[in-house]
């Protein structure tokens, strides 16, 4: 078949914790093939890696039980496309800013100049759903859901945002509220695509893993794992 | 802006698979299970198999013990009413706990009606033997099921049980045609709506955990590839000898389900896991998992 003879670009989806299955029906649903990633070796051979929803503090303990932290950060710094949904925007943000709790709870990838808050938003009981205004993806409006959702409170001046929330007063909280950024090949959201049927999100980091993921991708995976 | 809408409520069930959620009594439990990597706690003020050994009236737990393990970790923390207790439920609501559960494993308030859960906006996860019971719980607003197996025993056997019938009750429909549906829905005492969209999709609508008498890694890895969601452990880490390295291993465990290399390092010197019980040995009368209706 047509479909079978060209070749399907594997994603990495880090499957620890969380709405990783999600996430690889989405990415399979554009055409890539997803790859379940649990252990170092699954790295082999894919050209980004989506870190998905789930709790930050579980998955980070995960990564660092299997040696997945220092591999996943050493790819990222040489260029490996990455795209974190929640916990995973937690995990490779550079600054976790949390008021009632110690930050050793969350050994962050620190890899995106941002700094976050954990919960930003409160408890479940705050957890929402918005229409959000994300011109790269296009004009019409994303219908985003958040949940027990971090918020981007700074951007270093690489980052690019993307996305904020139109209406800062019904969530009590000052200032602008950024809820998604990238810097280069890492994209993070603090929502959750991968609950909707909406794929533009999904589409836009595989462009950017197109981009990115250079031949030489392999030759650098193969040599950390 | 919508806040606690169904989509919210089912997605941070989303959020928990793959994950273990912990029962605790106190914030100093809690914080172990946190840095043992659970996904969420229960917290309540007896797990189930001191409710099962001391009896008398289990009900909701204090306010106020339930706030300070909330105030204790960072990870979503849950909370047990009495079936069809909407009071309870409401109480808890108004505490602000993430994820209520309308459990069995406390003494039932009604003997024949579960709380409406639609009616409120902290979402509900609710125990189930098999899949008509799951469907009504979700007709009712359940936003994530857990088979109920057979709490504070430490035998998994009932787990399993629970689960296998939820399974098989979900390949017989997918394998139906769609006249067949509506006599099935009469059968399982299940909405027919509900029959006919897992019918069509071969899956539960919400996320469907494991529970009742899981207390090792191999328990819990058990349930993984039986297609549980995820896990809930409640006696069979703090009552276990060393529950810091038990709870480590059985979140690794339930991750790694699929890779007996790792389960057999993450089970090795684990100390005594809890003591359990025979089913045998449990009389009809105090089963907990055939409350509900």
């Amino acid at each position: 078949m047509i479909a079978e003879m060209k070749k399907r670009q594997p994603i990495g989806i880090l499957a620890l914790q969380g709405s990783f299955l999600e996430h690889a029906l989405a990415v399979e649903k554009t055409g890539a093939q997803a790859v379940l990633v649990r252990l170092p070796k699954d790295l082999e051979g894919v050209k980004g890696l989506i870190i998905p929803g789930g709790e930050s503090t579980t998955i980070s303990k995960l990564l660092d039980a299997y040696n997945l932290t220092d591999i996943i950060r050493n790819l990222a710094l040489r260029g490996f496309p990455l795209y974190g949904t929640c916990a995973g925007m937690i995990l490779l943000s550079k600054k976790i800013e949390n008021s009632n709790a110690d930050l050793s709870r969350v050994n962050s990838l620190s890899l995106i100049d941002i700094t976050i808050r954990r919960n930003a938003f409160g408890r479940q009981l705050e957890s929402f759903e918005e229409e959000l205004d994300m011109p790269v993806i296009g004009k019409r409006p994303f219908h985003a859901i958040f949940i027990r959702a971090p918020l981007i409170l700074q951007v270093g001046s690489s980052v690019r945002i993307l996305a904020s929330l139109k209406d800062n007063s019904q969530h009590n909280l000052q200032g602008k509220q950024i809820v998604a950024v990238e810097q280069g090949a890492i994209l993070v959201t603090a929502f959750h695509p991968e609950l909707t049927d909406d794929l533009r999100i999904h589409r836009y980091f595989l462009e950017k893993v197109k981009k990115y993921a250079r031949q030489k991708n392999d030759l650098i995976v193969n040599s950390f794992i | 802006m919508e806040k606690s809408t169904y989509s919210t409520k089912k997605g941070l069930a989303q959020m928990l698979k793959g994950g273990v959620i912990m029962d605790v009594v106190t914030p100093e439990q809690a914080k172990i299970a946190e840095d043992a990597g659970a996904v969420a706690v229960m917290a309540l003020e007896r797990v189930p198999a001191d409710i099962r050994a001391q009896g008398g009236v289990a009900r909701m737990s204090d306010p106020g013990m339930i706030l300070k393990i909330m105030e204790a970790v960072s990870i979503p923390v849950m909370a047990k009413v009495r079936i069809g207790h909407i009071v309870e439920a409401q109480i808890l609501e108004e505490i602000g706990v993430d994820y209520i559960d309308e459990s069995e494993v406390l003494t039932p308030a009604d003997t024949k009606h579960h709380i409406n859960k639609h009616q409120f906006r902290v979402p509900f996860v609710c125990g189930a033997r098999d899949l008509g019971e799951a469907l009504r719980r979700i007709a009712e607003g359940a936003a994530m099921i857990r088979t109920k197996g057979e709490a504070g025993t430490g035998n998994v056997v009932e787990a399993v049980f629970h689960m296998r019938t939820v399974m098989d009750e979900i390949r017989k429909l997918s394998s139906m045609s769609k006249d067949e549906l509506m006599a099935e829905a009469k059968n399982l005492g299940a909405p027919y709506e509900l029959i006919t969209e897992v019918g069509v999709t071969g899956r539960l609508p919400v996320v469907n955990f494991a529970a009742g008498g899981i207390a090792s890694p191999a328990d819990a890895a058990l349930m993984m590839q039986l297609g549980a969601d995820g896990i809930f452990v409640g006696s069979g880490i703090f009552k276990s000898e060393n529950p810091l390295k038990r709870a480590k291993a059985m979140v690794e465990a339930t991750t790694h389900f699929n890779n007996p290399k790792v389960l057999a390092e993450v089970s090795k010197d684990l100390g005594e896991a809890m003591h359990g019980l025979e089913l045998s040995e449990i009389k009809e009368k105090d089963r907990l998992a055939v409350r509900g209706w």
